[in-house]
């Protein structure tokens, strides 16, 4: 018979947290690495529509005040792309809590801290990586960015937070979600949220009330805000909010982790006991 | 809530559980009580509310009433100090299909604080024992049902905790890795594990557990020793075994003359068996019996009833 140490001071049980969340990042990460498949699922649609929207259609579209489409789009992509991030986040949650592993993980002497620090961490690695490739790929076709490094770094960095802030909304809709096959019914879902926005048109040129519900959009904001910062052509908007987007790239998602970390944690407990 | 004494020598102590899923009564008020060192069989048909014990003794289930102690902690009070000295293989099977089972059982060790090297060593004696040596280093997706189940069961073994809950631990296998795992099982009793497993198989209950609780909707409808459960039952039985399955009608009259109950034949076998309600003696008579009419039979035997009669008369239901 053999017990394990229960660690019985802070740094203790620190250290078993951290060397937790290492394990469960690593496994983590080690699911994606293993199934390509779904690491060029979660890209293919980003990278097409550079292909489709920078050569094929980029010559009809029209930026409202004037500059270069592929400049226009590829901060929209970047944003989308954080937001189809919600999908890998929610079916990875679900899919452990399907099969027997989160039970497993729950009945041992792993803090729950663990387990969510792993999910977000494995999950901005994976973001940080679709964004470099992203970013890549810009590159390719000829993008770049007009500002200083220092604010192209800070665009990349609202970028994360939005993701980040939406790991915490993937985690609580994984821990609430009942059915089993719903994770399939995702992805349709989340594209009128990356849609909606100012992704590939200005919402000044949507119906009127669209174009407010496009600016309300979270992700507009964000995106807005890595334009600027990118030195991109902006659009101009019709609302307070299209008029602020650093302030709101910022505040969207900070209100999004107030209000999905405790419920994610809440919810977390309260399924394991 | 009632207060359940913390008694020491007790690895496992519930009293007065109860569960309710939506409208359905799981739990209808269980107790339990297992005494360190030893294994507890969990009996019952399908849907009985075994699994649901489990789920609450192993911290993944919080009942609606009652309390709990496993290995002298509270669950609903303390259940990160239950998490620290329990083991558990659950109905599903929770290994990573991503992971080589290799690679699961380092990870599950790496969580139970094994260092690198450490967990190294643990996950190969591990694969040697539960016999998965050669697929060690292909993933579980493509694995038999019956191995999957013994790397399930492997995890839970990685370390040998105070209490272990097994939940159907050899279903999908095959009667040579049962016996592995049987054999794995009391080696851990030996050490001084406490093991609490659910299972529908009656042999395996009777050939593992110490003490046994049968549980039909949601409730402990008896418990005590295997033995106990036979004698409770007062059920020993005369078999014969007819050497000619046209002796069977002779042989059914004569049974029913000397023992006045209604023998009872089995489908395709030749096989007739009768109580025996005074064990050695009924066993003379029908044996005097049979040789003054000059039937010659293969086989006469007393025997104790099954686990399964137990079962069945407890219950009312077939154990399959």
């Amino acid at each position: 018979m053999t017990t394990i140490a229960i660690p019985h001071n802070r740094r203790g049980r620190l250290r078993a947290a951290l060397s937790d969340s290492a394990t469960m990042t690593r496994r983590n990460l080690t699911y994606w690495w293993r199934s390509p498949e779904e690491l060029i699922g979660s890209l293919a649609f980003p990278l097409i529509s550079v292909l489709l929207f920078g050569y094929v259609f980029g010559s009809a579209m029209t930026v409202p005040g004037g500059g270069d489409y592929l400049d226009y789009l590829l901060p929209g992509l970047f944003g989308m792309t954080m937001v189809f991030g919600l999908v890998i986040t929610i079916s990875a949650v679900v899919t452990d809590r399907e099969r027997g592993v989160t039970d497993q993980f729950m009945a041992m002497p792993i803090s729950s801290a663990a387990i969510l620090a792993g999910r977000s961490l494995s999950d901005m690695t994976r973001a940080s990586a679709d964004l470099v490739v992203l970013l890549g790929c810009g590159f390719l076709v000829g993008w770049r960015w007009r500002g200083s490094v220092l604010d192209a770094i800070a665009a990349i960095g609202l970028l994360l937070l939005l993701r980040f802030a939406l790991v915490w909304v993937g985690i609580y809709i994984g821990l609430v979600l009942r059915s089993p096959d719903s994770s399939a019914v995702l992805y349709p879902l989340v594209l009128p949220f990356a849609m909606v926005a100012n992704t590939f048109v200005a919402p000044a040129l949507m119906p009127g009330w669209l174009g407010v519900v496009a600016e309300a959009n979270p992700m507009s904001s964000t995106v807005a805000a890595t334009r600027e910062l990118f030195g991109s052509p902006v659009s101009t908007g019709q609302t307070w909010m299209a008029d602020h987007p650093l302030l709101l790239a910022i505040c969207w998602p900070v209100l999004l982790l107030a209000i999905f970390v405790p419920l994610s944690v809440h919810r977390y407990r309260k399924s394991r006991h | 809530m009632t207060n359940t004494l913390p008694r020491p020598e007790l690895a496992v102590s519930a009293a007065g559980l109860t569960k309710r899923f939506g409208s359905t009564r799981a739990l209808d008020g269980v107790d339990l009580e297992v005494r360190a060192g030893t294994v507890h069989g969990l009996l019952g048909p399908n849907g009985a509310g075994k699994s649901t014990v489990v789920r609450i003794l192993s911290t993944l289930l919080r009942p609606d009433g009652g309390s709990a102690r496993v290995a002298g902690h509270d669950v609903c009070g303390d259940p990160a100090a239950v998490r620290y000295r329990i083991g558990l293989a659950g109905q599903r099977t929770a290994v990573d299909d991503m992971l080589s089972g290799r690679e699961n059982l380092e990870m599950f060790a790496r969580f139970y604080r094994f260092g690198h090297a450490a967990a190294r060593r643990r996950a190969n004696e591990l694969l040697e024992q539960f016999d998965l040596g050669d697929a060690a280093d292909r993933r579980p997706k493509e694995y038999s049902g019956g191995m999957r189940r013994r790397l399930d069961l492997a995890v839970s073994f990685i370390m040998a905790p105070p209490v272990l809950f097994l939940d159907e631990p050899t279903t999908g296998m095959d009667p040579g890795h049962r016996m592995d795992v049987w054999h794995a099982v009391r080696a851990l009793v030996a050490d001084g594990t406490t093991v609490v497993l659910t299972t529908h198989f009656l042999d395996e209950a009777d050939n593992l557990a110490d003490s046994i609780s049968v549980i039909d909707q949601g409730r402990v409808i008896t418990s005590g020793t295997p033995d106990e459960l036979k004698s409770a039952l007062r059920g020993d039985r005369v078999d014969v075994l007819v050497t000619d399955s046209s002796d069977l009608s002779t042989v059914n009259r004569l049974l029913a003359r000397v023992t006045g109950s209604t023998p009872g034949i089995g489908n395709d076998t030749r096989k007739i068996s009768v109580p025996a309600r005074d064990k050695v003696a009924t066993l003379a008579r029908i044996a005097r019996a049979l040789e003054d009419e000059k039937v010659a039979v293969r086989d006469i035997a007393l025997r104790r009833p099954t686990l399964d009669e137990v079962f069945v008369h407890l219950t009312g239901k077939d154990n399959a």
